[in-house]
């Protein structure tokens, strides 16, 4: 009997060629269309946050300058801003944005397992966001809780956007939930069922199971974040006391009675830790790939950067405590996720080195995409560290809610996961448009982006060190911060609008290549995965003509010894290149 | 091939096309059974992590517990012979057999119909003795957990009616085999739920 791959055998797959613009554009079920879609919607949001956190960081850099600047509205700013970082443009991106155009490609597949699902998952999105950016337009303005969210203070009268702005962010947050796990259930289970023929699991690329192991952390992670939603709207909506303990909110005594806040931190960070790897580990796997091709080296190590991968995934869940040293808590407790979150940095750091050790005697292409990705490996080589010093006890009490805090988090999941992502634009700009762009803009936007975000962490760990608390909408006047640190803060905002700005450069580069970019070869970085062997460039509705492909080797197949070009693409049959053995050896096939 | 053996293969050693006819690692279940059974670990965090706050809160100084009432137990008995009558027509599709499938199938969801009325009755009685939402954690929860295994039961019911109508508008029991074999599971897995839910509640 002749092979029929799975992907193949459901007939449904066939029907529903787009015919119409609206069914092309708008209502697809393409996956790759898709992937533009959520992709598109992430970064639009993210713009949203980028202007928000110029806005606060003007207060900062400036105060009182901008008049519009209100202490509310700082806070808003400030919560606005790390909300739709971390979910919304992040969360949206890389599973929704990546997710959808790598995984199909990569194994070698026509479409998503559940192509409606998937259209349904990117409309919810935009619901979501849709809802999120309503708490703008409503009285009293989105809420001000911080991103955190934290009860009973979200929902007390002091705090800007208590009644509906707050009410807005959980349900649109409940909806993005939603979206998150019709987008899920389609990633993972693409990746178990849909890989072509020859294509073992150990034969994908670090892509697909960097963003396969998130999908399954953002599946068993943000039901957390559900059910604390559900309970605070019950708080809000329905005066329960899940999370509202007694409480006097302007001198009057509100009807909550007896509710744990502690509670809510606890089913917070059950999810908000997972949160951190649902974005590092899609990030971790882009870059592998990024420099493995750029490097012309088989990633190093492949089998202990899978395991490593699972191993995050896995420990994640087990030190979301690490978040609330200073909430108040059983000693042995805080020892149990102090020993935890270290044990985490050994598969980390297994994988920073074998990234490295990638690099160590590669044929570097220092393309833009490579620029990005070597940054990447100083910037989180950075926030990493700064982690071990938090992940301590000892050592997070004096600095918890500290601008060390915000350095910390931001090197290791703010600038480390954006320059994966430009890294990987760039990387797949090619084959996503069939356009090259433009190299010296590319760099020189990594450079302003490089130095620009170290011109603004960098500065804040030291006034973390000096005890700047975060979050203050004005220092005022204390012993112990100098008034020399205002002037630091005047500097981190000339950077943070310097690269804020720069950023210009990259949508000019993006939105100008598509029509002004020389043709793209359908291979320019000769890669050897299976999305670079498509037969058309961009690849079409169904990706891959007639027949869908067959594996016979694993995706790292670079500078293989003995063979004629320095890599052999996944598809090509066995008897046109030689393999190795264990040491790298040939070995006649 | 067994998910140790996956991991620990050497990719970089074997070349050529390995595996049979299907991609090696992938279930043989139907893509959308094995959706489900993902979905199914999902609910079930959800449900656990409302038992974690249930356990939590309960040890704060203001729960009076609640005294379930006695329907409970007839409103688990209708669950119980939804799930009966759902596994019974999976036998009788999975036998290719046709004979009794309309009862089995449309009782099947009859029962959950009326479980989720039964449900609604016992919230009533509950008002109307004084035990409101906010009167007490205890009630809250209970309103909580037993609303949100209903909502999952009316998500199961939606499917249920549109193969309903299929049926009803002529299809052959083979044309929605799967569809009843995904129903079984669904019901299966809240059953569980609920069991597990109503041991709590009326044990606390």
């Amino acid at each position: 009997m002749a092979y029929v791959p799975l992907a193949d055998q459901d007939h449904e797959m066939e029907m529903h060629h787009p015919h119409s613009f609206v069914e092309k554009y708008v209502w697809s079920q393409d996956h790759k269309v898709i992937a533009i879609q959520y992709g598109g919607l992430a970064v639009f949001t993210g713009i949203v946050g980028l202007v928000l956190s110029l806005l606060f960081r003007m207060q900062l850099g400036f105060p009182d300058t901008a008049s519009f600047i209100d202490p509310n509205f700082y806070y808003q700013a400030v919560t606005m801003h790390g909300m739709i970082m971390v979910v919304y443009l992040l969360t949206a991106l890389f599973l929704g944005g990546f997710g959808n155009y790598m995984i199909p490609l990569m194994c070698g597949a026509r479409d998503m397992v559940f192509p409606f699902l998937n259209m349904l998952s990117v409309w919810v999105f935009l619901l979501s966001v849709i809802i999120l950016m309503a708490s703008f337009f409503v009285s009293g303005g989105p809420t001000g809780g911080g991103w955190t969210l934290y009860p009973p203070q979200t929902n007390l009268a002091g705090t800007p956007g208590h009644d509906m702005g707050i009410v807005l962010m959980l349900v649109s947050l409940a909806v993005f939930i939603v979206a998150a796990t019709m987008g899920g259930l389609n990633y993972v289970v693409t990746v178990l069922q849909y890989r072509c023929r020859g294509l073992t699991m150990m034969r994908l690329p670090l892509t697909v199971w960097g963003i396969f192991v998130a999908t399954l952390l953002a599946l068993f992670a943000f039901p957390a974040l559900l059910v604390s939603a559900i309970m605070m709207l019950f708080d809000i909506l329905l005066g329960t006391s899940f999370f509202m303990p007694a409480i006097i909110e302007s001198g009057s005594p509100l009807d909550h009675n007896g509710g744990s806040p502690i509670l809510f931190q606890h089913l917070f960070w059950f999810f908000g830790h997972p949160e951190v790897y649902i974005v590092a580990l899609p990030a971790f796997g882009l870059v592998s790939d990024v420099l493995s091709v750029h490097a012309r080296k088989n990633i190093f190590g492949y089998r202990m950067m899978v395991w490593a991968i699972i191993a995050i995934g896995g420990l994640s869940f087990i030190v979301w405590a690490h978040h609330m040293y200073v909430s108040g808590m059983h000693p042995y407790f805080g020892f149990f996720f102090a020993t935890t979150t270290l044990i985490i940095a050994v598969p980390t750091a297994l994988k920073v080195y074998n990234w490295i050790l990638t690099l160590w005697e590669g044929d570097i292409r220092l393309n833009a995409p490579m620029y990005f990705a070597i940054g990447f490996i100083f910037t989180f080589i950075h926030g990493g560290i700064t982690g071990l010093f938090l992940g301590n006890v000892v050592i997070d009490l004096p600095l918890s809610d500290s601008y060390f805090v915000v350095a910390h988090f931001h090197m290791v999941m703010g600038v480390s996961p954006v320059l994966v992502v430009f890294a990987a634009i760039y990387h797949w700009y090619p084959k996503i448009t069939g356009r090259m762009f433009h190299e010296g803009m590319a760099k020189l936007h990594f450079w302003c982006t490089f130095l620009g975000t170290y011109a603004i962490y960098l500065p804040m760990h030291y006034l973390g060190f000096l005890g700047v608390p975060r979050r203050y909408y004005a220092l005022g006047t204390t012993d112990f911060i100098p008034a020399s640190a205002q002037d630091l803060n005047t500097t981190i905002t000339i950077a943070a609008l310097f690269v804020g700005a720069s950023q210009l450069l990259f949508f000019i580069n993006v939105f100008w290549s598509l029509r002004n970019g020389p043709k793209a070869d359908p291979n320019p970085w000769g890669a050897a995965s299976l999305e670079w062997q498509t037969p058309d460039t961009p690849p079409v509705h169904g990706n891959w003509g007639d027949s869908l492909p067959t594996v016979y080797r694993w995706a790292y197949d670079y500078s293989v010894p003995g063979a004629e070009q320095d890599f052999i693409p996944q598809n090509t049959p066995e008897e046109e290149g030689p393999t190795m053995n264990d040491d790298g050896m040939d070995k006649e096939a | 091939m067994s998910l140790f053996k996956n991991v620990t293969a050497k990719p970089w050693e074997r070349k050529g096309v390995i595996g049979g006819l299907e991609p090696e690692g992938a279930f043989e279940s139907p893509n959308e059974k094995v959706a489900l059974s993902i979905f199914l670990v999902v609910a079930s965090v959800v449900f656990s992590l409302f038992t974690v706050g249930y356990i939590l809160r309960m040890e704060l100084p203001d729960w009076r517990p609640l005294s379930e009432p006695t329907q409970l137990w007839f409103n688990t008995a209708l669950l119980v012979l939804s799930s009966v009558l759902f596994q019974w027509a999976r036998n009788i599709t999975k036998n290719d057999q046709e004979k009794n499938i309309r009862i089995a199938f449309f009782g099947a969801g009859a029962f959950a119909i009326l479980f989720i009325v039964g449900q609604l009755i016992t919230w009533d009685n509950l008002q109307n003795a004084g035990y409101f939402l906010t009167s007490n954690p205890a009630n809250s929860f209970y309103y909580l957990m037993t609303g949100l295994h209903a909502i999952h039961l009316l998500g199961g019911l939606w499917v249920w009616s549109k193969s309903s109508i299929r049926l009803l508008s002529g299809a052959e029991p083979k044309d929605i085999k799967l569809s009843i074999e995904l129903c079984t599971l669904y019901w299966h897995f809240l059953l569980i739920v609920w069991l597990v839910l109503f041991a709590l509640l009326s044990n606390t």
